[in-house]
């Protein structure tokens, strides 16, 4: 009998101590885990839709949510600006590229933008079905828009005010979709993309010095940008904001949470070690007997050695594997979350590299855990143990 | 089969000498070792199966001189050439009666050879517990499978230990028929140690042992 074989039987023998070990240990590896993934998912998905982007222009109020609003489409804008007083920062010697973008209005949810094709081309968003919009009312829809919505190329729809429902319905414009774009695992997967004119059309047809933009994407020319236009916005109703700054801000402010979350999983996992530690020793004292019978039959003590060793790792095995079936659970749920609320998807359920080191680390203290208690297993005295019978 | 010369055991550095007159079983033989309580048997056993190093004299297993051996090596000859049968049946709770054989034969280094493992069992009436698990065997089924693993390697010498203390006339019987059927099928020597009076009339080759006297 294989001695692989042998300490699974063991281990299966005992299903309340080792379902205790497993679970402890699968709750520890499974948080980080999950951190883990949500991390790489998030970080991905933050870089993936900042892309070269240095500047946002908006109207004043929270930067952060500016930048929510404007690059990850999950939050409200902060208001519009005027075009005329944005088209000064545009042309600003400074700024090498700049994107305009005019929203307020959704389809079944999903943000209808005002924009240019110079905004997909940014994201390298190609057009799969169909062609680019050329004209006011026209509208290329993103891929998950498409997988989403009933939409097809040639359909025709009204957009609801608002951003957050569907029931203030603008009945008096109609869109067409002229094109469907390829996936890009960027935001605009989750768009409608149209020109400004039709944002201007449904809102009453403002012309001239009303026309209002909500943000404007900004690519420097010139370090100094950075410097220069918050001063030059001092006085107007605008301001500009830094992606990376503001979303660094963010992740440092989730940091104090995920790093309290780490450290309960790392206590978790802690004690999981300590319950195989103990599983094992009170298995080893209560099969003592059985364990010097074994060396009458033939057994060396190495090889008591390592069944015990073995079983320790098969619990550490047993909650590892389980622990990483949890995240991708977790991983799954949050995404089923993530996805009906902002339309991201962080479901990438493929192994992170964190997580190589993280089954590593969690394989050597479970081994040791088990090896401590192993090494009764090589002091038994044959002769004493059955003597005193059971 | 089994030898041992001029055999002393010390416990502690300061306790008696212990010294047990020598034995020799040939294969096919058997030999009934009884003494009362306090007369060493079990320390004599222990020493015979190698699981305490005698303080003086020898152990020949099969012309090996088994007491100086290794401690790793005398592992390897004890689950070999020994079938020890206890006087309670003790198992790997975790494996089936079936399983539990085929650890004794993968311990001696052998194939389970599941086809003897089925033979020995529906000879010992046992076939139908095949699979069970050890602790739902009743006492009686225990005792036999006991047996069954004690010989399912085929050992050069079978040492039974108290294997018929708690039981009535008609199970001691039928136990020492089933011993000496499995040695006498395999060619084993039989070594049966007790303080159960009963056997001294059923079997002929005996060494008695009396109170352990104190030896410088």
């Amino acid at each position: 009998m294989k001695p692989a074989r042998l300490a699974r039987r063991n281990v299966m023998d005992r299903p309340l101590e080792t379902g205790l070990s497993v679970l402890l240990l699968a709750f520890g590896v499974g948080i980080i885990s999950l951190m883990l993934l949500m991390q790489r998912s998030l970080t991905e998905d933050l870089d993936r839709n900042i892309k070269d982007i240095d500047l946002v222009l908006g109207a004043k109020g929270s930067p952060l949510q500016l930048i929510l609003a404007n690059v990850y489409h999950v939050d409200v804008p902060t208001g519009n600006i005027p075009l005329a007083e944005a088209r000064k920062v545009m042309r600003h010697p400074y700024i090498s590229e700049a994107i305009p973008l005019a929203y307020g209005d959704n389809y079944e949810l999903f943000r209808i933008v005002g924009t240019e094709p110079s905004y997909s081309a940014h994201y390298g968003a190609e057009v799969a079905e169909g062609r680019m919009f050329d004209a006011p009312f026209e509208v290329v829809i993103g891929a998950d828009v498409a997988a989403s919505t009933d939409l097809a190329i040639g359909d025709t729809f009204y957009s609801a005010h608002g951003l957050t429902d569907g029931t203030d319905v603008h009945r008096d414009k109609a869109y067409t979709v002229v094109g469907v774009f390829g996936t890009t695992g960027a935001v605009v997967d989750q768009l409608l993309l149209t020109p400004i004119e039709s944002v201007w059309g449904v809102h009453d047809n403002v012309e001239g010095a009303d026309q209002e933009i909500t943000a404007v994407l900004l690519k420097k020319k010139n370090p100094l940008a950075i410097l220069t236009l918050p001063n030059l916005l001092r006085d107007t109703p605008m301001q500009v904001a830094l992606p990376a700054i503001e979303m660094n801000r963010l992740t440092q402010q989730f940091g104090i949470g995920l790093r309290t979350l780490r450290a309960v999983a790392m206590l978790i996992m802690g004690l999981s070690f300590v319950s195989v530690f103990i599983a094992l020793l009170a298995s080893l004292r209560d099969r003592k007997y059985e364990l010097a019978l074994m060396r009458t039959m033939g057994a060396t003590p190495r090889q008591l050695f390592s069944l015990v060793l073995l079983e320790g790792l098969w619990m550490t095995l047993a909650g590892i594997a389980f622990g990483l079936v949890l995240s991708r659970m977790g991983v799954a749920l949050m995404g089923q979350v993530l996805a009906e609320r902002f339309h991201y998807d962080v479901t990438q359920l493929a192994p992170v590299e964190g997580e190589l080191y993280l089954v590593l680390a969690a394989f050597l203290v479970g081994a040791v855990a088990a090896g401590l208690p192993a090494r009764s297993a090589l002091r038994i005295d044959i002769s004493n143990t059955l003597g005193q019978g059971r | 089969m089994l030898q041992t010369h001029g055999l002393k055991y010390r416990y502690a550095d300061s306790g008696p000498l212990m010294a047990f007159p020598d034995l020799s079983i040939d294969r096919g033989k058997e030999l009934l070792l009884l003494g009362a309580s306090g007369t060493g048997k079990t320390t004599l056993l222990h020493l015979v199966a190698g699981m305490r190093t005698p303080t003086k004299g020898t152990v020949e297993l099969a012309g090996v001189p088994f007491s100086d051996l290794a401690s790793s090596e005398r592992d390897r000859v004890r689950g070999q050439q020994l079938g020890i049968v206890f006087q309670t049946a003790h198992f790997v709770r975790s494996l089936s009666v079936a399983e539990n054989l085929a650890l004794a034969r993968s311990l001696a280094g052998l194939a389970p050879d599941p086809d003897r493992i089925h033979s020995l069992l529906d000879g010992l009436g046992l076939h139908h517990k095949l699979n069970a698990r050890v602790d739902a065997l009743s006492v009686g089924e225990q005792q036999r499978a006991s047996i069954a693993r004690a010989v399912v390697h085929a050992p050069g010498l079978i040492l039974a230990d108290e294997p018929t203390s708690a039981l009535d006339d008609t199970n001691t019987d039928a136990v020492l028929d089933l011993l000496r059927q499995h040695a006498a099928e395999t060619g084993a020597a039989l070594l049966v140690v007790t303080h159960d009076q009963r056997l001294k009339d059923r079997m002929a080759d005996r060494v008695e042992l009396t109170p352990n006297p104190t030896a410088a």
